[in-house]
């Protein structure tokens, strides 16, 4: 399987799924679990998860072995539209007998499909999802979300800067829920660390693409910190247009949700300095090195996998050995997989050893990284330098929230 | 855009003998598709047949008004996302039956629909698509900020409503017949719109306005009257898929939206009955099947539009038509 192109090798899984049931029959004497990669493929998420999430998949289905059971994957692009996320998971539950779907970037979808899990008693295992929705009021006994979410990013980059002395921030923010989440959540924790906000800028999104007033307000603002509460495209033009103005070398910046794969499309020409988040990096240490060299040639451009992407591997893992241990049998009713997979540590390559808190959260430190200069670099994917770590209770947003599944 | 609306639209309609309004060969075409209707949740998946007549109904009221008047919107995401996000906030917040709540989204659109056609209908052409595609940005931007929409996670967990309150629509085929009813109830209420005296002046307005109104007809408030009705349809649309897949997102007033309906009308075939539905069928299957194929299905997409627009300008439906010699 793996000398084949992964294009190929997709359309391939795809006439597969198709042929439905035809191929299984031919070897039925071993019963099949079935797992979905439901992601963005082809916008904005590609590369911070996509075909990466995929391949990611495929490795922890390699690295489990052989079970008493074959793992088979099919894979769709959301198209980061809900509602073909939600058709397809009903489908893929309905009538192709996939059990667990994971990877789910785009917030709207993972609630979308989650809900859906719920409803099918099957698994959503959420791995490149921003919202804490799916850990407070929207939570499931169904669902387990991994990796990150939008309060670790912001919170885990605000205490750790406070504390290593950048104390006065200024924010640039993207006026809609998700930017105004980020920038409240870090204010609040910049404030509680005994730092203070000077400011903040709200700019209009979609649609801005010059970034030079809301910076320059930042700059003579005074503060230690800029902060930038948006994501993606907005990202890179903001660290773009900051380093004309050779902000980064008067003023620390500091991203509230930025990935590797930005870090990447921007250069450390341009990125270096910037201190951001992740709770994975491919050179944190001997296992997460060892991860990505067994995973990156599968890899789009063979690069190392970002933290949702490592978080496909890892959930997938766990889920895995969690069926291997009750039994396929069992496993197909989704919620007591999930229940299982809460009760049982985990132990991988990606996270090393964690567990799952009862509203859903996989509970892993966080890591403040810098972004290197080019003369520090000493090769390709050579970004980051680790300034901190969060632990994982710090890190993730409080128990409860509205959430069912934990008792008062 | 405009011209190839103009161009497309001469098909010539037979006086002959007709049924209810319908030709003998539209009358077995509407058998055929009442068939398929009954017929296809057995074969195909139910959840997908009624995005298909979702999106079929939305097409159908966005043909109404680029077919038969030669008014393109560009805002129709609009109507269907704030219908979507009506029928979902009411059924999952005020807990409304099933039927309540999407004829809450459908007057949404309508309402809405209002105030973009009272605003739209000055102007002609090109700065009618402008005007509308500018109202339904604002509308889009309203739904990014509102507290109400949830934002980009959009309203989840609707739950399906039952239908007058007694009968559950919990099962998918329970569902089902309900989309199917309301599909062919606005199917069949446009057909006899199209038909009737009032739909006989909105077609002389397509054809020439400047006549229309030398003949003593108020053509404005026609085709505001029109546009309303269409908008209302696609409010009913966006509110029955809000209740098929339990959620509401920005997706559905997100201007793509307004360029996909676009895509199944001229794809299935401008000012033809069957048309819309045929191309809401392909477009939605595309999205659907084709995603296991990643990156592929926006090429796919464009590349079959741009096939039909250079060999078939009359689209599926209106090409098959004009090749038989019929007005399907």
């Amino acid at each position: 399987m793996r000398d084949i192109q992964p294009s190929r090798r997709q359309i391939l899984g795809g006439a597969l799924a198709a042929a439905g049931l035809a191929g299984s029959a031919a070897r039925a004497a071993r019963p099949v679990l079935r797992i979905g990669v439901l992601g963005d493929q082809s916008g904005p998420y590609r590369d911070l998860a996509g075909l990466g999430a995929l391949a990611c998949a495929r490795q922890a289905v390699a690295e489990f072995g052989a079970g008493s059971f074959d793992v088979e994957i099919v894979t769709a692009d959301h198209q980061n539209k809900p509602d073909v996320g939600a058709a397809i998971a009903r489908q893929w539950f309905d009538r192709d007998g996939v059990d667990m779907v994971t990877d789910l970037t785009n917030s709207a979808v993972a609630l979308a499909v989650a809900q859906v899990a719920r409803a099918k008693n099957k698994v959503a295992l959420a791995t490149a999802t921003g919202t804490t929705e799916l850990t407070g009021r929207q939570c499931s006994a169904n669902s387990l979300h991994w990796s990150y979410d939008v309060y670790m990013l912001a919170r885990s980059t605000a205490l750790q800067v406070v504390k290593s002395g950048g104390r006065s921030w200024y924010f640039v923010a993207a006026d809609y829920v998700f930017g105004r989440q980020l920038q409240g959540e870090a204010a609040a924790t910049v404030a509680a660390s005994g730092g203070t906000v000077l400011g903040t800028s709200f700019y209009p999104f979609p649609g801005t693409s010059d970034f030079s007033s809301f910076l320059l307000a930042g700059q003579s603002s005074g503060a230690d910190v800029i902060g930038f509460a948006n994501a993606g495209a907005d990202l890179v033009n903001g660290l773009k247009q900051a380093h004309e103005f050779g902000l980064s070398r008067r003023v620390r910046l500091a991203a509230l949700s930025g990935f590797i794969s930005d870090i990447d499309a921007v250069g450390l020409e341009v990125a270096q300095g910037l201190n951001l988040t992740s709770s994975f990096y491919w050179d944190l240490n001997e296992r997460t090195r060892a991860l990505s060299a067994r995973v990156r040639p599968a890899m789009p451009r063979q690069a190392p996998p970002t933290m949702a992407q490592a978080g496909t591997y890892s959930g997938t893992l766990h889920y895995l050995k969690t069926v291997a241990a009750m039994g396929l049998p069992a496993a197909r009713d989704g919620a007591a997989t999930v229940a299982q997979m809460k009760a049982t540590p985990c132990d991988d390559d990606a996270f090393g050893s964690f567990r799952v808190r009862a509203d859903g959260r996989v509970l892993v430190p966080a890591y403040l990284f810098r972004v290197k200069s080019p003369a520090e670099s000493r090769g390709p994917w050579d970004y980051y330098t680790k300034l901190a770590t969060t632990p994982p209770d710090e890190a993730a947003p409080p128990l409860g929230r509205g959430c069912v599944l934990v008792k008062e | 855009m405009t011209s190839s609306a103009s161009t497309t639209l001469a098909l010539a309609r037979p006086n002959s003998a007709t049924f209810f309004g319908y030709t003998p060969v539209q009358a077995v075409a509407l058998a055929v598709m009442v068939a398929l209707l009954v017929l296809s949740p057995g074969v195909l998946y139910p959840v997908f047949v009624m995005k298909v007549l979702c999106f079929a109904m939305f097409a159908c009221a966005f043909n109404l008004l680029i077919g038969y008047v030669g008014l393109l919107s560009f805002g129709h995401a609009a109507f269907f996302g704030m219908g979507a996000y009506v029928t979902a906030w009411t059924a999952k917040n005020w807990g409304l039956s099933a039927e309540l709540a999407i004829l809450l989204g459908g007057v949404t659109g309508a309402g809405i629909g209002v105030v973009f056609g009272w605003l739209a209908i000055r102007r002609l052409g090109i700065y009618f698509a402008m005007i509308t595609l500018a109202l339904a940005q604002m509308v889009y931007f309203v739904c990014l900020e509102a507290p109400f929409t949830g934002g980009e996670d959009g309203i989840q967990q609707v739950p399906r409503a039952k239908l007058f309150g007694l009968i559950s629509m919990q099962s998918d085929m329970a569902m089902y017949w309900l989309v199917a009813g309301l599909f062919l109830l606005f199917f069949l209420l446009i057909h006899r719109i199209v038909h009737s005296p009032f739909g006989q002046v909105l077609k002389a307005v397509r054809e020439n306005e400047p006549r229309a109104t030398s003949l003593g007809y108020r053509t404005n408030d026609y085709k505001l009257i029109a546009f309303i009705i269409s908008s209302f349809i696609a409010g009913i649309a966006g509110g029955t898929k809000a209740l098929v897949f339990g959620i509401a997102t920005l997706t559905d007033v997100h201007f793509s939206m307004s360029g996909e309906v676009v895509l199944m009308v001229l794809l299935g075939g401008l000012g033809t009955i069957f048309g819309p539905v045929a191309g809401a069928l392909v477009v939605t299957a595309m999205e659907n099947y084709l995603a296991q194929f990643g990156a592929w299905v926006t090429v796919t997409q464009g590349a079959i539009f741009v096939v039909c627009v250079l060999a078939f300008r009359r689209g599926i439906i209106g090409e098959i038509g004009a090749r038989l010699k019929l007005a399907l």
